[in-house]
């Protein structure tokens, strides 16, 4: 490799190779910085998915497809946003399908057995979440112990509870006003009315992690979170409200899974947490900190969902399914090292384009 | 040396990637074929011998009436896994679902949502509330479960003497359920046959071990023990085989061939009972294609032909009643693998 001389902006004097490179990446034409990235390419990856299973898998192109297709993933979605800006900090929320379950369960309890009205149970069971994220969040940002360790043990802990408060009954027979509500469409359409929920939750997150301070701290801290506590970033803060934030969200979606299923039960939402990690890494969020953007999440999710759908279209299994996920979850992460190596081959002018992925 | 490792390893990245695409573009023959009737079946999980005899036999009846057989599940049996395939039979528009239901209510809203798309719906095994199906398949009456019990340990102790019952929780609704109809019967019909106690194992291996030991040191003029649960009966096999008390003392009960096996071939039990769950997919499936053809509403007084089984009728709250359980011997255990 020889060294270059980067297409705009000429890199200062004395920078090693590396980070002339990286200085040039920053450098490049907007049209390249906006366009060729890990998140335009998941979301082209989906458009041909979905464009092969409309045009080639049995029923697909159905009235019902899209609409049973947010429902499902409506949990994923939502606890998507919040773990995005945790995963980006470098940390993880493995307890997010254990808050699911135990906050379906206080949904259930209040409901079914105290007899509340189910809008202060849900708030209720929201704040519930909000609780075992702080107890995260504690633990991760002030304490300093590492996320992994905290929320495997959390995870355990949280369905433990749910399964000692529920015992093996399932809860069932929710007000069907609201059961119907969740699953009620817009006019006529294929979306089902939570899309706006979901809608008007992932403007708050797209707002919060790229427009506004508070955001920059988060990716920052991904990257160096020494060099984000001297650059005045409250560390601990920042992760303790993350996670209070998945912990809120994850009570959500238990709300929602309550009554998408009208049941609270102790062994629900079984591997919730993996889906939703398989969907923010898939999106393009990077596992080690520091970048990642909403859009190729959202994407993710959709990309996991449309193939879910299809491949159970086509009978297949979920063994199946679950395979063909894993590896396009290692290809996701793969690929960019690849895209890299090629780069690096190129001819000089398009030369930095794929080398770097986009940061903030 | 290290660049040529990492290229190797990127290609070999990208060929799995693409080869994956292709294989599930070529998967398209797997769809359901919409000229012969589809009958999919949704047991409460996948990879479990139970329900792999159940759709064995649902497969075979599909076959012999010229239909296309599909089995989908979850890997765990929980309702809010099953949905998701409920709502892919609506979306296919298959003939029908025959489906042994993980929630008798949490699955309500989706089997409704897929009969609104012209899909019939049969439970078996484990049935849902009765306005969301249109037939619930019954592997046996609770008296019909009863009464073969009681026939079995009268037979084997000569219809008379001390008998004792092992069940699994103290609260569970169909073991007492049986427990109750089994005292009836007993009384009836085999009057000198004592029922003198009944103790609970809880489904625990161990502890419906220790629960057969003490009732043994109990009752020493025991002749027989009743277990009306799997887990029991194969726990109470286990201390009968290696104690004074085997050959001596009848175990019966409900128990799946593969676990009593060794238990009929080294003399410790005779002879239990169970249903046949090869037979009871096999009738599902006669009665979803009953159904799908119009042959049958779900009436009550509704018959339909369920090929070698032969006539069935639809009783109250539409149910199909499969017949007595079957009883296994050392001489049929063979034919059966669940």
């Amino acid at each position: 490799m020889s060294a270059s001389t980067p297409t705009r902006g000429t890199a200062p004097v004395g920078l090693s190779k590396g980070e002339a490179r990286t200085y040039a990446s920053y450098a490049r034409p907007a049209w390249q910085r906006w366009l060729l990235t890990r998140e335009t390419a998941v979301i082209l990856l989906l458009a041909v998915v979905f464009a092969w299973a409309t045009s080639s898998v049995p029923n697909f192109d159905g009235p019902l497809t899209l609409y049973y297709l947010f429902l499902d993933l409506m949990p994923i979605l939502l606890i998507a946003l919040p773990m995005t800006l945790v995963i980006i900090t470098g940390e993880i929320d493995l307890s997010v399908a254990s808050t699911v379950v135990l906050t379906s369960a206080v949904t259930g309890l209040l409901t079914i057995d105290a007899g509340w009205g189910f809008g202060q149970a849900a708030l209720v069971a929201i704040a519930v979440g909000a609780l075992c994220g702080l107890f995260n969040g504690f633990l991760v940002g002030y304490v300093g112990l590492p996320s992994l360790a905290v929320t495997i043990g959390t995870l355990a802990l949280y369905r433990g509870i749910a399964v000692g408060l529920l015992g093996t009954e399932a809860k069932t027979g929710f007000p069907e006003e609201w059961t119907d509500r969740v699953k009620e469409r817009i006019g006529e359409t294929s979306y089902p009315q939570v899309l706006v929920v979901f809608g008007v939750l992932a403007v708050v997150f797209v707002l919060l992690l790229h427009f506004s301070g508070f955001g920059r701290g988060v990716y920052e801290i991904g990257l160096n979170d020494e060099a984000a506590r001297f650059s005045g970033v409250d560390v601990a803060r920042t992760k303790l409200l993350l996670f209070v934030l998945a912990g809120a969200v994850s009570g959500l979606a238990g709300v929602y899974y309550t009554l998408r299923y009208d049941l609270a039960r102790g062994d629900a939402a079984n591997g919730l947490e993996l889906q939703v990690i398989a969907a923010v890494l898939l999106g393009g969020v990077s596992i080690f900190g520091g970048r990642g953007a909403l859009h190729g999440v959202v994407a993710g999710v959709l990309l996991i969902g449309v193939i879910s759908s299809a491949m159970r279209l086509q009978g297949e299994t979920e063994n199946v399914t679950t395979i063909v996920i894993g590896l396009l979850l290692i290809a996701s992460v793969v690929t960019p090292s690849f895209l890299s190596w090629v780069s690096g081959r190129l001819p000089a002018g398009v030369k930095g384009a794929f080398s770097r992925s986009r940061r903030t | 040396m290290k660049f040529n490792t990492r290229r190797a390893t990127a290609l070999v990245a990208l060929t799995l990637a693409a080869s994956t695409a292709l294989t599930a573009c070529g998967g398209g023959d797997g769809g359901s074929g919409d000229s012969a009737e589809t009958i999919t079946f949704l047991p409460k999980n996948l990879g479990n011998p139970y329900f792999d005899a159940s759709s064995t036999g649902g497969e075979n009846a599909v076959e012999a009436f010229g239909g296309t057989f599909e089995e989908v599940g979850p890997t765990n049996a929980t309702p809010d896994a099953q949905v998701p395939f409920i709502n892919t039979a609506a979306q296919q528009g298959v003939g029908a679902l025959v489906i042994s239901a993980n929630d008798p209510t949490a699955l309500g809203d989706a089997l409704e949502e897929a009969r609104d798309a012209g899909v019939k719906v049969v439970t078996f095994d484990s049935d849902v509330d009765a306005e969301y199906r249109d037939l619930f398949v019954n592997q046996a009456t609770a008296e019909g479960i009863a009464e073969a019990q009681v026939d079995l340990v009268a037979e084997q102790i000569g219809g008379e003497g001390e008998v004792a019952i092992l069940s699994a929780a103290a609260n569970a609704t169909n073991q007492n359920a049986w427990i109750d109809l089994m005292e009836e019967y007993a009384a009836s019909e085999y009057p000198d046959i004592d029922i003198v106690e009944t103790v609970y194992g809880d489904d625990d291996d161990q502890t419906s071990f220790d629960k057969t030991a003490a009732l043994l040191q109990s009752h020493p003029d025991l002749k027989g023990i009743i277990s009306p649960t799997t887990v029991g009966i194969a726990a109470a096999a286990r201390y009968l085989s290696t104690s004074q008390y085997k050959g001596q003392v009848a175990l019966t009960g409900l128990g799946t061939p593969n676990q009593m096996r060794e238990y009929l071939e080294d003399g410790t039990v005779t002879a239990f009972a169970l249903w046949n769950p090869e037979e009871l997919g096999y009738l599902a499936a006669y009665a979803a294609h009953a159904l799908v053809e119009g042959d049958i509403t779900g009436e009550e007084g509704d018959t339909f032909e369920a090929g070698d089984l032969g006539e069935y009728t639809v009783g109250a709250n539409g149910e199909v009643v499969l017949g007595e359980p079957t009883v296994f011997t050392v001489d049929n255990v063979g034919d059966f693998d669940f």
